[in-house]
């Protein structure tokens, strides 16, 4: 079973022989499984050196970089050991055409939709949610009727728009807010919001390499050199479905509370605590399972985003057409 | 080329032939595929010669008269035989001619293959039906076997939407 390991503090990771140490200002020393760890997340100030990273390397760990605020920075990746030109060439071709490409841009939308349409389902009976679901749907039929990717883009800017209207009817009233503001989140809820999008996309990232995908090519969202744009694709999947969910739960519990957020000059963080409860909760529904329908077994949460990369390199190498999760339970 | 591996997939499973050469390898951290490589770490302890690799073919180990393949049980037995047939041929194409041995594992049981002259026109004929499977532009189907559960393409090709 690979875990996840979390770094709140600063510190120094050291190797020593085969074991990988973690120690904090107060000399405090504490030795990490690497045999069994998949991710490391880095919140603190942290000294390495590349001893470090080729034991990474030789254990396939990637290690992923947060800055003070809680915003990814980037990730170490060790070399990665599943290539196949075929696939590559083949989900390329899907880009450059451009049928193809609304195809797939199209697929995530409707996913992503579907998923945050679910989430609204048992607020129906507020009416303001019952009629912003209403509005939700008919903005996703126009997706049969448009073509051009900016189109796509702007039918899901809608429903996106139309959706965080619905939150200030199903959360606490203490995390209302006007509108989503990402650079920078201003008030609780959007920083919450950007926090764990931020999680989201770390998380496909690693299960993309775990495939033969190119995380560079994407469809919905314009292949950039900044990002690994093809995890913004499949994250539009999982974001209503997993962290939207995790929200929901975490304030409606009121498990976190208006006090875990920083109040900065012109921003709004989550704190150490924010973001540890944040991550406890996510883990957990990660590692929640559900029965597969094809694949008669249990699978996590986390293994369904490993198996929407298989379906989309089936559906690149022209095996089986790509549908995208919509949960059914 | 055509190697041992390919000769295995064939007899098993054009799919994953097929998959296998386009280089869309899912056997990294299977389970059943980690049990095969530490039983071929460890089998080998004894003879005289360990692994032998020349162009397409690398052979476990040559005892002797020999080639020896060890498996850990004997489901695959056809596509077993054939792979060391063809391990054979290939040999005695480079002027080696030897016998084969599998030994199963689990059973405990050890089967001798003696390569014949209908078996090589037999390895011709595979080889080139090896060749025109690589060749299609797309995947054979999903085969649908008792044996799918247990493939490391298992989650692979059963990962689609299906119906409520």
């Amino acid at each position: 079973m690979n875990k996840d390991y979390y770094i709140f503090k600063s510190g120094r990771m050291r190797r020593k022989n085969n074991t990988f140490y973690f120690i904090d200002k107060e000399e405090n020393k504490k030795s990490l499984p690497v045999h069994q760890m998949e991710n490391i997340y880095v919140f603190g100030k942290v000294d390495f050196n590349t001893d470090f990273l080729n034991m990474l390397t030789q254990h396939n760990v990637r290690i992923h970089f947060y800055n003070y605020y809680g915003f990814y920075n980037g990730t170490y990746y060790p070399r990665s050991r599943q290539v196949s030109g075929f696939t590559v060439v083949n989900q390329s071709n899907h880009y450059l055409n451009e049928v193809k490409r609304q195809y797939l841009a199209k697929q995530f939308v409707s996913s992503s939709a579907f998923h945050m349409l679910r989430n609204l389902r048992n607020h129906k009976n507020y009416d303001e949610v019952a009629s912003i679901m209403e509005s939700m749907q008919s903005h996703l039929d126009l997706l049969d009727n448009v073509q051009r990717i900016p189109e796509i883009m702007g039918v899901e800017g809608t429903i996106r728009q139309l959706y965080y209207a619905s939150f200030n009817y199903i959360l606490p009233a203490e995390f209302a807010f006007d509108e989503r503001t990402k650079r920078p989140p201003k008030d609780p809820l959007n920083a919450i919001i950007s926090f764990g999008n931020s999680i989201c996309y770390t998380t496909v990232l690693t299960e993309i390499y775990k495939t033969h995908l190119d995380p560079t090519v994407s469809f919905l969202h314009e292949p950039s050199t900044k990002r690994f744009s093809l995890s913004l694709d499949i994250a539009e999947i999982f974001k209503p479905l997993l962290v939207d969910a995790v929200i929901f739960a975490l304030l409606n519990r009121k498990q976190i509370k208006t006090s875990d957020f920083e109040y900065l000059e012109d921003m709004v963080i989550l704190n150490d605590s924010g973001k540890k409860k944040f991550i406890k909760e996510w883990n957990g529904k990660l590692e929640t399972t559900i029965k597969h329908r094809r694949l008669k077994r249990n699978v996590s949460y986390k293994y369904f985003i490993r198996l929407e990369c298989y379906k989309l390199i089936k559906h690149f190498i022209g095996d089986q057409q790509y549908k995208p999760l919509k949960a059914w339970w | 080329m055509v190697s041992g591996l390919h000769i295995q997939y064939y007899f098993v499973c054009h799919r994953k032939l097929w998959l296998y050469a386009k280089n869309i390898q899912l056997e990294e951290g299977h389970e059943r595929v980690q049990t095969g490589k530490i039983l071929h770490e460890r089998a080998y302890k004894n003879s005289e010669e360990k692994e032998l690799a020349v162009d397409n073919i690398k052979i476990d180990a040559i005892d002797g008269e020999y080639v020896r393949e060890v498996k850990v049980t004997s489901k695959m037995t056809k596509a077993d035989k054939w792979q060391l047939l063809f391990y054979l041929y290939e040999l005695k194409k480079r002027g080696l001619n030897k016998k084969g041995l599998i030994s199963y594992t689990k059973e405990k049981r050890t089967e001798e293959v003696v390569l014949t002259e209908k078996d090589e026109e037999e390895l011709d004929k595979i080889k080139e039906s090896i060749q025109e499977i690589m060749e299609q532009s797309y995947p054979p189907g999903v085969i649908h076997s008792p044996i799918c559960t247990k493939c490391a393409y298992y989650d692979f090709c059963y990962a689609e939407e299906g119906e409520e």
